[in-house]
């Protein structure tokens, strides 16, 4: 094969990612379906490449034409009333295939202006819809989950119902499933999805000794009941919740939300129910008689940017919150993007921007400026506000992690008492009002029928927790299973409409939704179902075969492995090296950064300068990392974190030599081998042991003797290449107090060996 | 058969790697290190990719963020009328519902105020350039001025993520990752996009790292940070015990291990890994070498001021700019910041003019020297403009000039831009524009055009939408073009 056949090759598919991005392209072999469905085939196609012209969006259609619409597309054409664009069983009589086929380019549909185009495949499959009927269905979504019955397998791989599900679609795409992981692996897995920490030494022996058949559901329910299995799972939420310790924008002033996220942390260790959880954070200050813990959840909206920027317009920076909060809602609790129907009516989905400010009725209640003033005369907390004071947190916000007596305030929801009439913004613009609108939701989801629901937030979460609303149950379990999984049965875990992907495993989807809702919303029961699977045991291990057949291993024949993200990556390095502080909760603190970054951006206003901390609050989780949202922790976002800008349910997961530049350099990595080092060798046990400690502690499994092999040849090696300039350098690494090693010698090649174990692409990876 | 086989294959676990790290700075260095030449830029390759769209006229941009609103009236926008209206009321016709800032809104009256600064003409083009930029003045026939910039933001925040996002509100990726994105990284060593930082004297505004986000791109695509200084990149010095030597055994060791996890496991990731740790080593030598100004010999030194051996400073980081340029970096943003003159211009805006002025025009004329000035594109201006009316009172001897959206002047050169040009034209008031007016879409649809690229045709599909640069709107100025 020459050069230049294969470097055609790869240039094709670049351009097929740089410009399509989009990972629907079948191959050019691809079989056509028997029956074609149009939620599966169809829309998908209708919806990317049609329906921007021909879709929901009034404004912007073209010839009159939707074809969203059953009703509409088989109507005849008004301009040309012989014709049809649909005749159900005649793609030679219907406009919709004879424009897509033409080569006609004044006639061809979408025209070349548009850059869009269909590929061969795709009208085929048009052309054989057409022929079965051309029958519509109901975006998926926007069906109410069906009670569905779990597929029997004769296997007897399942451990539950998730299994079942799996294994049948493995069977229809001739794949297999993998063994059991390693005891080891299982163990650091399952530790690290649930706590966000490692197994100690000790728990991997235990873990090892212990041969009886509940072993692992043991260990499952002990990690379950861990105070750190509540900061596992906050973090997720505080992405979505865009939770900072600054207000954004260019001053970018101090905050004080942290006890609304010390209440998150609680909810989950305490296992808030789903229902409760999201009816406390959206109307927590609207049920009878709230108490200071609802009205605190209620910050999940005031989480949003503020500005501080002298000279801006009010109503402007107003709107413009009422904006988030109502865009958070959409993606958060329904995975559709409501943003797009700011400006105009939805160009993909049943929102029409009419609906979107029915919507932004409810958040447009709230007692609120858009501007308090700037970063002289601005707080922390902007009202509406509540105290927080000592007693409180002694009597019913134990949770709180407060360290003074010093009141702090937090900003909640209120409304005003006098009702804000909403109007209709044209193009989006905060002082073009058009016609007034009241409460509602956008009733293709679900009718918001006043009879039944309260007009305000109250009434909205209800609404979200109803029977029929098909979307609040499959998003949230979707997102839990995406952060087990690595990806959710619906790929796109923030978009369920249209334009998102379909779910891998509809029926799974639907089973854990009805099974989530009629065991009262229960999180904690819905983990331990994930965790428990079958599919979850798997090895990580892969092989050729199944990688040509499900490259992004869609249908689990193994376990997907997955680097740790940002704050568990901070978290493993503290904690294996024993400096984790495991103290929840409290204000955020400032750990080793680079000199200077919040100095260069600064307004030279407010936070100027990054003081870091020092003792205890170096060696606290990554996720109370102070976050100065102007300047974000830079190794966060080199780890993918989140900038905290706006509402984010799904973080990228890249691979950077960034990356490999923080975990060889980082002084936290490095004071982390160092006192490592120190701690395995006061043992004064053999370096053979020391390596095995070492890497035990590090990559939570027995080494190989091989790798026993490497690391002891490079010990070796490097005890006689260290100079004593070098040596006393590498011993002083990081603030925390030494322990005492009589050979310095020994301790400095170990530190290297330390080093190159924190660097192994096993030790921060879930395998 | 065997052939169409690897080719399918090849061409699976491309798109699985791809998918991942999207184009750019990582999958450009495994690229090359798969077919040496992948992204040599040779023309048939460009060609063959479908992106550029069209031969490009620039191949790399510098773009020197002037951050706070440098005054277009005391600049480039000579305007007469108000030094024999000073005083004198802005006219309600002209102001024509104009929206005020919250600075001057309650103002109640709008004195108009001329330059302080005397204004001449330079050049063949005739372009007017006050005295406070004598280095500019001189090479006023190298420069394109656009006079009929205009925006629609008023306040700094949301103006420079318009000017650098294209969207005022929203995580968008900044102009800089949208190329590395569609263009990738001509130097495998270095990432396509950095980002150099430094402040002036004036009164300042602060940047934010979402000016140089990656958006809903991949972090590949994110601005690099780099200065001058001892770590020109962050992290990337090895800490003091470990040498190039001791790192090089380290990652020797490493990538043994690695491997070993790879037979395993199977999972291309760890390959990927393996290079990212290689890539970050060469980074640890080719990027100190390329930062240390120092050696620059004392022609270079005097071109670009003294102060450009000062780590941090304007001067320090255009020199800096342009060995990255000239390394192949595909986009270099600086911002400098203190253009923010609400009050004292007179003491304010000639610091600020100093800090920039010698070194922004070293910048064209070294680039020029090395022959590299026909395809780099050098972009010089701010958010918005300034109000041609006083804020506050006007005093005798001093004046203050609030935010204005609806007209101000940037400068390009290079690149395909039509040298020694003024584009556009603002009335005599120096507040409306009166002829060719160019908004922040179509900056951007121009930038992109000269680059190669076809601003509807940049796109990038996330959560349902297909999102650019220009978001919908824009058009290609060709008065601008060589």
């Amino acid at each position: 094969m020459n050069l230049i056949k294969i470097k055609k090759t790869l240039l094709i598919s670049l351009s097929v990612v740089a410009l399509a991005s989009c990972s629907r392209q079948p191959a050019n072999n691809e079989q056509l379906p028997k029956e074609v469905s149009y939620n599966f085939h169809i829309r998908p196609i209708l919806s990317d490449r049609c329906f921007k012209c021909h879709g929901p969006d009034a404004n912007q259609r073209k010839a009159d034409l939707r074809l969203d619409e059953e009703a509409a597309a088989f109507a005849g054409l008004k301009k040309n009333p012989g014709a049809h664009v649909l005749v159900a069983g005649k793609p030679d009589q219907s406009e919709l295939f004879l424009r897509i086929a033409t080569t006609d380019t004044a006639e061809v549909m979408p025209p070349p202006s548009s850059n869009l185009s269909l590929t061969a495949f795709e009208i085929k499959l048009i052309k054989k819809w057409i022929e079965q009927g051309a029958k519509y269905q109901k975006h998926w979504a926007l069906i109410p989950p069906q009670q569905v019955t779990v597929p029997n397998s004769v296997s007897d791989w399942p451990k539950n119902e998730i299994d079942h599900f799996i294994m049948a679609k493995l069977n229809e795409k001739g794949l297999e499933p993998s063994e059991e992981a390693e005891k080891e692996r299982l163990l650091k897995r399952v530790s690290l999805d649930l706590t966000g920490l490692p197994p100690s030494i000790q728990q991997q022996e235990e873990f090892l000794a212990d041969q009886s058949s509940a072993a692992y559901e043991k260990v499952v329910d002990q990690l379950l009941s861990s105070k750190h299995y509540g900061e596992k799972m906050a973090v997720q939420w505080l992405d979505l919740a865009r939770y900072a310790d600054t207000h954004g924008y260019q001053d970018d002033g101090l905050r004080t939300m942290w006890p609304w996220r010390d209440w998150v942390i609680h909810a989950f260790n305490s296992n808030y129910s789903y229902d409760k959880f999201l009816t406390w954070q959206l109307a927590g200050d609207m049920l009878p008689n709230p108490t200071k813990e609802m009205l605190l959840a209620t910050g999940f909206n005031r989480n949003h940017k503020i500005t501080q920027e002298g000279g801006v317009i009010d109503e402007e920076y107003r709107i413009e919150y009422v904006t988030d909060r109502t865009n958070t809602f959409g993606k958060a609790f329904l995975a559709l993007t409501f943003e797009c129907a700011h400006c105009h009516d939805h160009k993909y989905d049943p929102i029409s921007q009419k609906d979107y400010y029915r919507t932004f009725a409810f958040f447009n209640q709230v007692a609120e400026k858009g501007y308090q003033g700037d970063i002289y005369s601005g707080t922390a907390a902007d009202p509406p506000r509540m105290k927080i004071t000592s007693e409180d947190v002694d009597k019913i916000l134990k949770f709180i992690n407060k360290k003074d007596t010093t009141p702090v305030k937090v900003m909640v929801m209120k409304d005003s008492s006098l009702y804000r009439p909403t109007h209709v913004l044209v193009r989006g613009a905060y002082d073009a009002k058009g016609e007034v609108v009241g409460f509602g939701t956008p009733s293709a989801i679900l009718n918001f029928d006043t009879t039944r629901f309260a007009k305000n937030r109250l009434g909205l979460a209800q609404w979200l927790l109803d029977d029929k609303n098909p979307l609040t149950a499959r998003v949230f379990v979707n997102r839990i299973w995406q952060e087990f999984f690595g990806r959710g049965l619906v790929k796109t875990s923030g978009d369920f409409g249209m334009q998102g992907e379909l779910p891998t495993h509809p029926e799974l989807l639907d089973w854990l939704a009805t099974d989530f809702t009629k065991n009262g919303w229960d999180v904690k029961r819905l983990v331990k179902q994930l965790v428990m699977s079958a599919t979850y045991r798997q090895s990580s291990a892969t092989t050729k075969g199944k990688q040509a057949v499900d490259p992004e291993n869609i249908y689990l024949s193994h376990m997907t492995r997955a680097r740790l993200g940002a704050e568990f990556t901070r978290d493993f390095v503290l904690a294996t090296s024993g400096l984790l502080n495991e103290e929840i909760g409290g204000p955020s603190v400032k750990p080793y950064q680079p000199k200077g970054l919040w100095e260069i951006a600064t307004s030279g206003r407010g936070l100027t300068k990054y003081i870091q901390d020092h003792g205890d609050k170096l060696y606290r989780r990554g996720m109370y990392t102070f976050i100065k949202r102007t300047v974000p922790p830079p190794a966060m976002l080199v780890f993918d974190g989140s900038n905290r800008d706006q509402c984010e349910v799904k973080r990228n997961r890249t691979n950077t030599p960034l990356q490999a530049l923080v975990m060889m350099n980082d002084p936290a990595v490095l004071e982390a081998s160092r006192v490592l080092a120190e701690k395995i060798m006061v043992s004064n046990n053999s370096m053979d042991e020391n390596i095995t400690v070492a890497f035990r502690t590090l990559v939570c499994r027995t080494p190989k003797s091989e790798e026993i092999k490497i690391f002891k040849t490079f010990f070796d090696s490097e005890k006689k290449l260290t100079t004593t300039e070098k040596k006393d350098q590498l011993i002083k690494l990081g603030e925390f107090k030494h322990a005492e090693i009589k050979d310095k010698e020994s301790l400095a090649a170990f530190i290297k060996v330390i080093m190159t174990m924190y660097n192994m692409e096993e030790t921060i990876t879930k395998s | 058969m065997a052939n169409e086989f690897f080719e399918r294959h090849l061409n699976i676990n491309r798109r699985h790697f791809l998918g991942k790290l999207g184009l750019g700075f990582g999958s450009a260095a495994l690229g090359s290190l798969l077919i040496p030449d992948l992204f040599s830029g040779k023309e048939e390759d460009i060609a063959s990719l479908g992106i550029p769209h069209f031969a490009p006229k620039a191949k790399r941009i510098i773009y020197l963020f002037q951050n706070g609103a440098p005054s277009q009236l005391e600049s480039f926008d000579y305007k007469p009328t108000l030094i024999k209206m000073a005083g004198q009321d802005l006219p309600a016709s002209i102001r024509n519902g104009q929206r005020l800032t919250g600075m001057t809104s309650g103002q109640a009256k709008f004195p108009l105020v001329g330059s302080h600064f005397s204004f001449q003409q330079y050049g063949k083009s005739g372009a007017w350039v006050s005295e406070i930029f004598p280095n500019i003045a001189k090479i006023a026939d190298e420069l394109c001025f656009i006079k009929s910039m205009h925006t629609e933001a008023i306040n700094h925040d949301p103006a420079l993520t318009f000017m650098q996002t294209g969207a005022q509100q929203g995580n968008r990726p900044s102009m800089g990752a949208w190329l590395s994105y569609g263009l990738g990284s001509d130097n495998k060593n270095l990432p396509a996009f950095c980002v150099l930082l430094s402040r002036g004297k004036g009164n300042g505004q602060g940047v934010y790292s979402k000016l140089w986000t990656n958006g809903f791109l991949d972090s590949i695509h994110q601005g690099v940070q780099f200065s001058s200084s001892e770590e020109p990149v962050l992290y990337l010095n090895n800490p003091s015990g470990i040498d190039k030597d001791d790192r090089r055994r380290i990652l020797d060791n490493l990538s043994q291990l690695n491997s070993m996890a790879y037979e395993e496991f199977g999972d291309p990731e760890i390959q990927t890994k393996i290079q990212q740790y290689e890539l970050a080593y060469r980074m640890q030598s080719s990027v100190p070498e390329l930062t240390d100004l120092t050696k620059e010999p004392d022609s270079i030194v005097k071109l670009y001021g003294a102060e450009c051996l000062v780590p941090g400073t304007y001067a320090a980081n255009c020199l800096l700019a342009r060995k990255l340029s000239e390394s192949g970096v595909r986009f270099v943003q600086l911002y400098h910041q203190g253009w923010d003159q609400h009050g004292n211009m007179v003491g304010e805006m000639p610091m600020q003019a100093k800090d920039v002025d010698r070194a922004s025009a070293a910048l064209v004329l070294d680039l020029k020297q090395r022959g590299l000035l026909d395809e780099t594109l050098v972009i010089w201006g701010g958010e918005f403009g300034r109000t041609n009316y006083c804020q506050g009172d006007l005093s005798k001897d001093n004046y203050g000039r609030d935010h204005h959206p609806r007209a101000y002047t940037i400068w390009m050169a290079g690149g395909g831009v039509k040298p020694g040009t003024v584009y556009g034209e603002t009335d005599e008031f120096g507040y409306n524009i009166i002829k060719d007016p160019v908004h922040v879409n179509d900056f951007h649809a121009t930038v992109l055009h000269l680059m190669g690229l076809n601003h509807e045709k940049l796109q990038y599909k996330h959560l349902g939408r297909r999102y650019r640069l220009t978001d919908i709107a824009g058009k290609v100025i060709p008065g601008i073009l060589a």
